[in-house]
């Protein structure tokens, strides 16, 4: 055999592992995708009674509270990036990261500070090559949030937000993760978080129309307390669910590219090394056929 | 008119169904919502919550946490952290 063809086929060997690897990557991308759409369909029943509920306080009492406040004076912001804590999912991370960037050199055009909270390893190690300070970072729940993640996050954020600036608080929080449209489309977004903007009811009430009185238990105000914290952690949990799917479904179109690629290669490794066989054939024949007749025409004039 | 009852926690709905009561532990004692309540938003202490659904055995719940909403008798309970402690699941 020859060198040329030895070397085609050690490759077309390489590139069908390689295949086999990305094949298994799309398949898990793909079992684990079914999996975080049903948990985010399934967490939309607590985010939708805690909106429901903030609303309620938030249309038939005047409380004022410090996560709805705006603050005067704006000058230090934080900015939660969700990342992946693994590659191999095409550009997902690296566009959520240039999203967060975007909205940085925003914040800093208005004259604030950035304060960069992290949840996910490829965030962190994105921060860190270029040596900035963050000021949390999580990771090892990027692909399978649980809510006790979110807590864990909302917890922090809070605390930043009800912190004096000057102790080293924010002033408002904004939130860059991806929202998860369907299995082709997932887009970065940005959400301020905090202060909170109440949506109201969806139907404001007529000015003759008699409220229905609520009644809170133990004060509007506790009421108000209790469910806030509860609202931020819902929406976090929620962005961390959609993150989630957004970037399997982001790795499995991005082992499917690289099955077909190697699928491509193997094509075109195979005809390379027919051609290369083919050709070796050729010579042989000839040199034998050239040879046979070297050796008739020696006999002949001898 | 029984009540629709709806139990949600952070990652599942826990339970849902038609109720002729639902006793739950606030922070500031026991509530009792019978058909009729008046609309009420109430912050739950740890504890239990007892359900008597219009057929099948009482359910009780143990919440750690959470809020209690009632409005024109549908009565929504959110917890971080419910699970069914007896009583049938099946709604």
């Amino acid at each position: 055999m020859g060198a040329q063809l030895r070397v085609y086929r050690s490759r077309i060997k390489a590139v069908q592992g390689t295949k086999k690897i990305t094949r298994a990557f799309e398949l898990i991308a793909a079992s684990r995708m079914v999996k975080a759409q049903q948990r985010t369909a399934a967490s939309a029943p607590y985010a939708r009674a805690i909106t429901r509920a903030v609303s309620a306080v938030a249309t038939y009492s005047n409380e004022d509270h410090p996560l709805t406040t705006e603050k005067r004076e704006v000058t230090r912001a934080a900015m939660l990036l969700v990342t992946s804590d693994r590659g191999l999912a095409g550009a997902y991370s690296s566009n959520v990261i240039k999203e967060g960037e975007r909205l940085a050199e925003l914040l800093r055009g208005e004259g604030k500070e950035v304060v960069p909270f992290i949840a996910g390893r490829k965030g962190s190690s994105y921060y860190r090559f270029r040596r900035r300070s963050v000021a949390a970072e999580w990771a090892g729940f990027s692909d399978a949030p649980q809510f006790e993640h979110a807590k864990e996050i909302a917890d922090a954020l809070i605390d930043a937000f009800l912190r004096p600036t000057e102790e080293g608080g924010v002033d408002e929080i904004h939130v860059v993760s991806t929202r998860f449209v369907n299995m082709v489309t997932q887009t970065p977004e940005v959400v301020r978080l905090l202060p909170l903007e109440v949506v109201e009811g969806d139907e404001p009430p007529a000015p003759d129309d008699v409220l229905p009185l609520y009644e809170f238990e133990p004060s509007a105000a506790a009421v108000l307390d209790a469910l806030l914290p509860k609202y931020v952690e819902s929406r976090i949990f929620n962005a961390l669910l959609q993150s989630a799917a957004s970037e399997l479904a982001a790795r499995q179109r991005a082992m499917k590219s690289a099955t077909d690629n190697a699928e491509e290669l193997i094509k075109r490794y195979t005809r390379l090394a027919n051609t290369a066989r083919q050709s070796e054939i050729t010579q042989e024949i000839s040199e034998i056929v050239g040879g046979a007749n070297a050796l008739a025409d020696a006999s002949a004039s001898a | 008119m029984p009540l629709q009852v709806e139990l949600v926690s952070a990652d599942r709905k826990v339970w849902s169904g038609e109720a002729s009561m639902v006793i739950a532990r606030t922070v500031e004692g026991d509530l009792g919502i019978l058909p009729g309540h008046a609309p009420v938003l109430a912050v739950l202490a740890s504890g239990e919550l007892k359900i008597r659904p219009t057929s099948g055995d009482q359910i009780t719940v143990t919440a750690e946490g959470g809020f209690l909403s009632v409005e024109h008798d549908r009565v929504t309970v959110v917890s971080d952290m419910a699970a069914v402690a007896s009583g049938s699941t099946a709604n």
